[in-house]
């Protein structure tokens, strides 16, 4: 479970998240918003990658702030851009990345780092240069690279924004399918459709949290 | 030696241990300017397109060389010759060709992660001295990542500019292009972090 308590968050003069008090305890969780709303800061607060100005984030107790490499071990992030996400030259050394940070025995991140190739049927491209991968192969290995590490929960910054229609849906296939909690910000509205929950941002606060039949048509209709 | 060569075979050369390549490349270096008689330098060069064959590289990974006797070594044999005479020409091209040639073995049969592991832990008697290999490490590694990348968006950039009429305008690819290289690093430093890395604490 992560809660959020009274979190604020400014960025210079300007405030980013305002007074957010929130539990997540369901396994599909969708955010929306309009551009600047908060969703993205929110989502980096999720696994420390940013603390709160006040207020607390806590992740199965952990608090970020005290906490941050406990909490990212338990929340792995899949970033919009996978250019941005994949840090070693070729697709095998760029999953065992992570797992190596962990400092796992070799023989486990080699059979961890097998089992993800698998997965998404990137077994052919282990040895694959990474920038020649297409859009939709490196989202699914910036996603692999992030489940080899085996976290409780994943977020996800809008990760189908850069894909074409069949790798999107590949992409929210996978996301589908995920034994962990997903946390997704996205502008991808059918992609959410399915969630059991979603949070509507707007100028940094939660202003509407419902299931998404309620929630999506709701912001679809301001948004019109 | 270049990092991001690495050709997958399976191969007793692919197998034995970076750190024992790249030691064997030093060595290799010292003994070719230690004796550099003709013999031995031919002998040299026998053995290095042995240990191709032995790696199960082929004429597709050996398509540098056409290159490298064209814009280096046939240049350099010319000028030497003229300066030095046609038998010191001959040792300093046979040499040169023997070392880039098992630099280059070394290149194709290792992992880059498994280069940057070794370096890593040849320097971490530095690490006393306040220098992080962890830190050194991923440096290298990133700039493998964005060579690629800079590629890319220097063409991506260009196109753009060109639309506008200002291709050969060196300003308005430079901007841009800087502007891109700082918003990526900052996101590959995220990124790195969400992906557990700790430079105080290596792997």
């Amino acid at each position: 479970m992560i809660q959020l308590h009274a979190v604020h968050h400014h960025f210079g003069d300007r405030p980013v998240l305002q007074g957010l008090e929130l539990t997540l305890s369901e396994r599909r969780i969708g955010v929306v918003g309009g551009n600047g709303s908060g969703k993205s800061t929110f989502a980096r607060l999720l696994n420390g990658l940013l603390v709160p100005e006040r207020g607390r984030v806590l992740v199965d107790g952990l608090d970020t702030r005290t906490d941050a490499r406990a909490v990212r071990r338990q929340v792995g992030f899949v970033f919009q851009n996978p250019d941005h996400q994949i840090v070693l030259p070729t697709v095998e050394e760029d999953l065992a990345f992570g797992l190596k940070n962990l400092k796992l025995p070799p023989a486990e991140v080699s059979e961890r780092v097998t089992t993800a190739l698998r997965r998404y049927d990137l077994e052919p491209l282990r040895h694959h240069p990474a920038h020649l991968l297409s859009g939709g192969q490196k989202q699914l290995l910036a996603l692999s690279g992030v489940l080899v590490m085996a976290p409780r929960y994943i977020v996800f910054d809008e990760p189908t924004t850069l894909l074409d229609l069949r790798n999107r849906r590949r992409f929210a296939q996978a996301i589908h399918d995920l034994p962990q909690t997903a946390i997704v910000v996205s502008h991808d509205l059918e992609l959410l459709r399915d969630f059991e929950r979603v949070l509507v941002f707007d100028e940094g606060r939660v202003v509407l949290d419902d299931v998404p039949a309620t929630a999506l048509d709701t912001y679809e209709r301001s948004m019109a | 030696m270049s990092l991001g060569l690495y050709v997958h075979r399976t191969s007793a050369l692919h197998a034995a241990p970076a750190g024992a390549k790249m030691l064997g490349l030093l060595g290799a270096t010292t003994a070719l300017l230690l004796f550099s008689s003709p013999p031995v330098l031919v002998t040299a060069l026998a053995a290095t397109l042995g240990l191709y064959a032995l790696a199960r590289l082929g004429p597709r990974e050996l398509a540098f060389v056409p290159h490298l006797c064209a814009w280096v070594l046939l240049p350099l044999f010319v000028l030497q010759g003229v300066l030095s005479g046609w038998d010191t020409a001959t040792r300093a091209v046979l040499r040169l060709a023997v070392l880039v040639l098992l630099a280059m073995l070394v290149s194709l049969t290792t992992r880059a992660s498994d280069q940057i592991e070794a370096l890593q832990r040849a320097l971490r008697p530095l690490a006393r001295f306040g220098v992080s290999p962890a830190r050194l490490g991923l440096l290298l590694s990133l700039t493998l990542r964005f060579i690629p990348l800079l590629a890319t968006w220097v063409h991506e950039v260009r196109e753009a500019q060109r639309v506008r009429g200002l291709e050969h305008h060196p300003i308005a690819v430079l901007i841009p292009l800087l502007v891109k290289t700082l918003r990526t690093a900052d996101a590959l430093a995220e990124a790195i972090d969400a992906r557990c890395f700790d430079a105080e604490d290596p792997p």
